[in-house]
């Protein structure tokens, strides 16, 4: 069945800002989906709300809209448009829904678009409860047992009928809030009335559990043939109870039979037939370890998370295929990418094991519950591909960048028998450090670790092994042998320096003498059967090299591996545009980077791709082999540019700005004395190590302070502090933290906070745009609102950010990308912080302004001159129309965080709003961060003491003539009352149970966030649980009321393409 | 314990050593399953050759009783590049070393095993020494030149006296070059009346039995070497319904008067593809041959190709104009493998069927 003929234009619906469970996945999918529909000569119109991707980039696709997902703006740009044909399912969840949504108000039959790939009723099937349960009844899948409930009575019904234990699960809650499993009697009693009455209709769900049994996955793909495939199957190493986004997870299957993995595969192809899908489709199995019986969990009916790990993990782009299977295609029409030669209509088979391991946030979130459970709580992933499990395992923890070697955490190294034994039984996000830990000190046996875990005794093993040789390291005397035997295990250099306490120059001479360096491995589909182009490599202790090292002019890019709170997707896309703009130049472009989720990962964005991990130890490895002119460490976030000085002091080029400017802007101390010389001013600052000295330090600032420890980056545990008390309670807390590292205290600049992004050539800078924030200094950059261009500020200021830009930027040389944020106080500028390296925003700025940001940073690297490269150096002109970013948390997935805006980042991604009229774009930018806008009902108020002001007053004033009720907590209702404002009081202890029901809107300033136990926390959480709007900054507040505004006006916003 | 490769062109891969302490000689081969290792070991299409698995992790699920396809190891040798000494599945009932032990057949790990699949891929496959004695190379080399490869497998690999499975439903005669279990649970689960055929039976023979339809079976060997059996299975076509898989189907092939070649590296694992012409639909297939059926000596002799690999096009099924002959070179029954293309067991029932009434 060729291509259908009839499709001459498609419309591509993608997924929207990133959150928890929907990622930088459905960008590389997407972009995928773009690249199949535009190779067919088809014209691609594509809507996303998330500027930060490359899907939404010029040359992607035809159109680009960067709009809101919403019903009204997808008909408005389908009315606009007339595609012939509309792509639902790269969009993630959000599009699936989206699509359901415009095909159940007809607007695709009204403007003739047809709906490609899925149809209404597989996703039905997929997705309803109900009719999922009847379909596999249908065809004779087993599911498990299920029954809705009302009262206790229907509980006991059940268990009478099935027995314990069983899954607890409220209806219509956010998050599987109040959910759990219960073992027995007492704890359905307490799961079952809680659950019923955390439910908006007070109804829960009772399965029976599958919990210890294998997890297993399969991706498959059909055609309209109804041919069917297999890409990849995937074992969770975690038991069924830990959402597989959460679980380490390893491909292929590892521990199942031939008759098994085949039993699932029918199964697994029997469900995608029956649910008519043409494409791509992820099935979820629970399998009984001990007798073999299984049933199917879970379907999702369209390329997911674990179809872009299978796509890495096997080397078949799904999405790809998927895309050309919408167009019309069949699996035997198509060839394999890999090969080039031989057909896509095989099973990819891998040899090598691929090991996913989850990125957690727990170090952002430190209220949040670190226990893993059926809602999926990583923000990101690494994967990585070895000869041996082992290795690909240490690979992984390796590129997690935690605080582990190996599979060691010093903080699990020192807890006791009794402490590690909870971590086993009930999983957090530490359980395999926890198992390596009881190990090592031969607390348990694999089989008694097995007994309270349920994980496979494979996996126990293996994991034994590692610490076995450790053992041995330590034990024997390091031979030659032994060193490799460690190697191919995959144990770092670290530990086995550590172990083996043979010095490092002995091993380096040991590993020069015997060779033993890895080799390079081709990632083929095929296990080597036929010849594959694909320049995708991992490396292993092994024999043969298979990396062809050409003899062409070459630069290496170091990714960012896993996205986390504050280095998203953002930095993927300036790596991607990075290895294009190398090749642009006539270069080989070489990535580095182990981010599965990604398009920097794709095998053909960069002409070589090696996943590894962005150890020091790995980059080098590579570098060695490839020997590139130089390396780009701007593009990877501060993932990359912490290895400027290790590589540097290795003699390797290292492309743009030098690495002694790079150390002169990271280092607080010489960076401010460079200020100090230029005559540029900055928040006075002080470092302190106890309590007096930070008295001193905050009096003759003057409050407000910033304080903050001096170790870490990305603003973590940094907070205003606006009274004695509050320095008081900050300093014991973060000094029990850290008592080596000074903390620092600095003045506060209360104003308006502005971002620049440049770059530099070493004499002249370009500034594509300036961003101002519409949240006050003290929220973070990343989670504040910011808006393009300046909306607010004097010409004066401007001038004076463009020239602290221009002597900051020359001063440290920058070449390529630099960031600088900006505080004013309405008179004069402040330097806040200075990033000699690519920053979330370039994204953005790139394509509002149609300046290629990162093309012309890579050429400026290269010995370019921005006077020659047709952009002008300077401020760039700015544009007719205002951009605006809006932050987008994951609250509602993420249990027990706080989303209380401060100078910790805690947003996960964000969404892009750009219009003529600034208000429009902000309610764009508010309605693609999915914000509910209720227009009428009650807001609840509570502020903190500084917010007690005027202006928090006629803020609520202005709501208030808008016509909401106004409510307020104790403080904030007097403080509201004596402003001559009609609020009711109602106390914050009690405000909880109003949420939702009576209160559409929260607004609460918090006096610090992020911190367990508050009041104000467990209001917020309440809001966010009752999917009440929640605004945390009266600065938001006052933007959201600009929106309100124009939507109860009606304004109809007009949706232009980029 | 060193376990050694030794390649007829004098290369040498040297990794552990495990199962018996032995040394063979055998045509070496992969398989790129990433299950199956203990199916694929018993699969007496394997006699006389030692196989490299692709998959790195192998015997990760241990050895059970369930899982053999006859009651033997045929392989003369097993290479992998890394093996799993304590197993997990609750169907193990030992590990894959010491099976191997057991049976008296010699493995070797730790090797490059992509190393040694590139190499076959590029040079073909080759004859080589697997040896896990600690035998120098010189002795190796001289093992390797005085033992030449055989072709005729088949001859033996099957049963070597009649066996009668009963059974309710349709007699059917099975030329045995070496069975594979599940081709005979196959027709068992069709409740087919099973007589099964020592290689060199004469026609005559089995046909005095009254079968409903002649299946020629899988086997290992150069297909060219089948000579009696060849000139047999003459005798029926025409005569009976005859389904062939892989060495059925190709000895099939020269009995209607086609031609058959050695492949570079043949065909072994569980993920190939192959278009079915009449259906016009593909599917996913078990395979492991080394020799094929050549497409253009089918022409005028009545055949038609029926399947077509989809990576290298070669002939994957073949069936006859007017008479109830076919043939499929791939592994219906799986095991191991996937199980999409079990209907062509159907097939034959219904063929058998239809030839019955037919005749009644």
């Amino acid at each position: 069945m060729p291509k259908n003929s009839k499709l001459k234009k498609i419309l591509i619906i993608g997924s929207g800002p990133i959150i928890v469970g929907q990622a930088a996945e459905f960008d590389y999918a997407g972009t995928q989906a773009c690249k199949a529909i535009r190779e067919e000569g088809i014209e691609c119109v594509l809507v996303n709300s998330n500027p930060a991707t490359i899907m939404t980039d010029k040359g992607i696709a035809d159109t680009v809209y960067i709009e809101p997902l919403t019903e009204d703006a997808l008909e408005k740009i389908i009315e606009k448009e007339r595609p012939d044909g509309v792509l639902a399912g790269f969009g993630g969840q959000t599009g699936l829904n989206l699509a359901m949504e415009l095909d159940e108000k007809g607007i695709f039959v009204k403007y003739g678009a047809r709906l490609l790939g899925v149809n209404k009723d597989s996703i039905k099937k997929a997705e309803d409860r109900e009719a999922f349960k009847e379909l596999m009844l249908e065809i004779g899948e087993p599911i498990p047992q299920s029954t809705i409930a009302t009262h206790m009575k229907e509980c006991y019904d059940f268990i009478d009928e099935v027995g314990y234990p069983v899954i607890v699960r409220p209806a219509y809650t956010l998050g599987g809030t109040g959910g759990g499993i219960a073992e027995n009697r007492e704890e359905l009693d307490v799961l079952a009335q809680r659950g019923m009455e955390a439910s908006a209709i007070g109804q829960i769900l009772l399965e029976k559990s599958v919990a210890g049994w294998k997890e297993i996955e399969y991706e498959v793909i059909r055609d309209a043939k109804d041919n069917c495939i297999i890409i990849c199957s995937m074992e969770n190493l975690d038991p069924v109870g830990i959402h597989t986004g959460d679980s380490i997870v390893v491909a292929p299957t590892q521990t199942l039979r031939d008759t098994e993995y085949q039993m699932l595969r029918n199964s697994a192809i029997r469900i995608i037939r029956s649910l008519g899908i043409e494409g791509g489709c992820n099935v979820q199995f629970a399998l009984n370890p001990l007798t073999s019986e299984y049933i199917v969990i879970e379907v999702n009916p369209r390329v997911s998370r674990s179809s872009a790990l299978a796509s890495k993990a096997a080397g078949y782009p799904i999405a790809k295929i998927a895309a050309k299977i919408a167009l019309g295609y069949s699996l035997d029409e198509l060839s394999n990418y890999v090969t080039g030669q031989t057909s896509a209509c095989f099973e990819p088979t891998l040899d090598y094991c691929v090991v996913k391991f989850p990125k957690f946030p727990f170090d952002k979130f430190v209220t949040a519950s670190r226990t893993l459970g059926t809602q999926m709580q990583a923000t990101g992933e690494v994967m990585t591909i070895s000869r041996t499990f082992e290795s690909a395992l240490l690979k992984a923890t390796a590129a997690l960048e935690a605080k582990c070697d190996g599979i060691k955490i010093p903080y699990v190294e020192n807890l006791s028998k009794e402490q590690l034994i909870p971590k086993l039984k009930k999983a957090d996000d530490e359980r395999i450090f926890a198992i390596a830990r009881i190990y090592r000190e031969n607390m348990m046996t694999p089989e008694e670790v097995h007994d309270m875990t349920g994980i496979d005794m494979w996996f126990l093993n293996k994991i034994k092994n590692i610490t076995d040789m450790e053992a041995r390291l330590r034990e024997e005397r390091l031979t030659p042998q032994l060193l490799r035997e460690a190697e191919e295990m995959g144990l770092t250099e670290s530990t086995i320096l550590e172990a083996s306490g043979v010095s490092k120059d002995v091993i380096q001479d040991m590993r020069i003498y015997h060779d033993i360096f890895p080799v390079y491995k081709m990632v083929d589909t095929c296990g080597g059967e036929f010849e594959a182009l694909t320049p995708y490599y991992y490396s292993s202790y092994d024999d043969e090299d298979e990396a062809r090292i050409t003899d062409n002019d070459k630069i290496l890019v170091v990714g960012s591996g896993p996205i986390r709170i504050g280095q998203g997707i953002e930095f993927d896309y300036s790596c991607v545009h990075g290895a294009w703009a190398i090749n642009d130049m006539g270069l080989e472009s070489i990535m580095i980077n182990n981010n599965p989720e990604t398009v920097s990962t794709d095998f053909d964005t960069s002409d070589k791709l090696y996943f590894e991990a962005l150890h020091i130890d790995d980059v080098m490895n590579v570098l060695k082999k490839e020997r590139p002119l130089g390396v780009i460490l701007q593009f990877g976030g501060q993932t990359a540019l912490n290895l400027t000085e290790p590589l540097y002091k290795r003699g390797i080029n290292i492309l743009g700005t030098e690495f002694k400017y790079v150390d002169l802007a990271e280092d607080r101390e010489k960076f401010s004395d460079l200020l100090a010389e230029l005559g540029i001013p900055a928040p006075k600052g002080v470092a302190v190590t106890e309590e007096d000295e930070a008295f001193r330090a905050a009096h003759s600032l003057g409050y407000p302070v910033m304080v903050r420890p001096s170790y870490v980056i990305g603003g973590r545990a940094m907070q205003v502090v606006f009274s004695d008390e509050e320095l008081h309670k900050y300093m014991r807390e973060a000094v029990s933290l850290s008592t080596e590292h000074p903390i620092l205290i600095d003045k506060y600049i209360m104003g308006t906070e502005m971002e620049v992004d440049a770059i530099g050539d070493g004499e002249d800078i370009l500034i594509p745009g300036i961003m101002e924030h519409v949240e006050r200094t003290g929220v973070h950059s990343g989670d504040s609102i910011a808006v393009y261009p300046p909306f607010s500020l004097s010409d004066e200021i401007k001038a004076k950010m463009i020239d602290y830009t221009e002597r900051i930027s020359k001063a440290l040389h920058i070449v390529g990308h630099v960031n600088i944020q900006y505080a004013t106080d309405g008179s004069e500028v402040y330097v806040i912080e200075v990033n000699p390296r690519a920053s979330r925003t370039v994204p953005i700025l790139s394509k509002v302004t149609g300046v290629p940001m990162v093309e012309l940073a890579v050429k400026t690297m290269l010995g370019k001159k921005l006077r020659d490269l047709g952009y002008g150096t300077g401020c760039y002109p700015e544009k007719e129309k205002y951009a605006v970013k809006v932050p987008v948390f994951s609250g509602a997935k993420l249990i027990n965080t706080d989303i209380a805006l401060g100078p910790e980042m805690k947003s996960t991604g964000e969404a892009l709003g750009i219009d003529k009229d600034l208000d429009i774009a902000l309610l764009k930018g508010f309605e693609g961060a999915r914000t509910g806008m209720p227009l009428e009902g009650e807001i609840y108020v509570s502020v903190n003491e500084p917010n007690k002001s005027s202006e928090t007053a006629r803020i609520v004033k202005e709501y208030m003539e808008e016509g909401y009720s106004i409510s307020a907590s104790e403080g904030t209702a007097k403080f509201l009352n004596e402003e001559g404002i009609d609020a009711e009081m109602i106390s914050i202890d009690d405000a909880p149970a109003v949420m939702g029901d009576r209160i559409r809107i929260l607004i609460n300033v918090a006096n610090v966030g992020n911190r367990k136990g508050t009041r104000g926390l467990k209001l917020r959480r309440k809001a966010i649980e009752k999917g009440v709007t929640v605004i945390t900054c009266m600065d938001t507040a006052e933007a959201f009321l600009r929106c309100i505004r124009i939507k109860k006006k009606g304004v109809e916003p007009e949706y232009e393409p980029v | 314990m060193k376990g050694l490769i030794y390649l007829e062109d004098g290369s040498l891969f040297k990794g552990y050593g495990f199962g018996a302490p032995a040394t063979n000689v055998g045509e070496l081969v992969f398989n790129t399953s990433m299950s199956g290792y203990q199916e694929i070991l018993t699969d007496p299409s394997y006699s006389g050759q030692v196989i490299t698995m692709t998959y790195p992790l192998i015997g990760n699920y241990g050895i059970n009783s369930s899982d053999m396809e006859s009651d033997k190891i045929h392989a003369m040798g097993f290479i992998a590049k890394d093996i799993s000494f304590e197993p997990s599945n609750a169907a193990s009932e030992m590990n894959i070393d010491d099976w191997l032990k057991q049976q008296g057949i010699p493995g070797v790990y730790g090797v490059d095993t992509r190393k040694i699949t590139k190499r076959i891929r590029k040079e073909g496959t080759v004859k080589c020494v697997i040896s896990n004695e600690d035998l120098s190379v010189s002795r190796l080399r001289e093992i390797c030149n005085s033992t030449p490869l055989r072709g005729d497998w088949m001859k033996e690999a099957g049963t070597s006296e009649y066996i009668h499975i009963p059974g309710d439903g349709y007699r059917v005669a099975i030329m045995d070059f070496g069975v594979k279990g599940n081709i005979i649970e196959s027709f068992k689960k069709r409740n087919c009346d099973i007589h099964i055929f020592p290689y060199g039976t004469s026609a005559e023979e089995m046909m005095s039995i009254h079968p409903h339809g002649i299946f020629l079976t899988n086997g290992p060997g150069d297909p060219a070497e089948a000579t009696e059996a060849v000139e047999e299975i003459k005798k029926f076509i025409g005569e009976i319904p005859v389904f062939g898989i892989c060495m059925g189907h190709q000895v099939l092939a020269l009995a209607l008067g086609g031609s058959t070649y050695k492949l570079k590296y043949g065909h072994r694992g569980g993920n190939h593809g192959v278009f079915d012409k009449d259906t016009g639909k593909s599917y996913i297939t078990s395979q492991n041959h080394g020799y094929a059926v050549n497409g253009d000596s089918l022409i005028f002799r009545g055949m038609e190709m029926t399947h077509i690999n989809l990576n290298d096009m070669t002939v994957e099924g073949m069936r006859h104009r007017t008479l109830p002959v076919f043939s499929v070179q791939f592994h219906p029954e799986a095991s191991p493998g996937p199980q999409d293309t079990a209907y062509l067991f159907d097939k034959f029932i219904t063929m058998m069927g239809s030839e019955t009434n037919a005749k009644e």
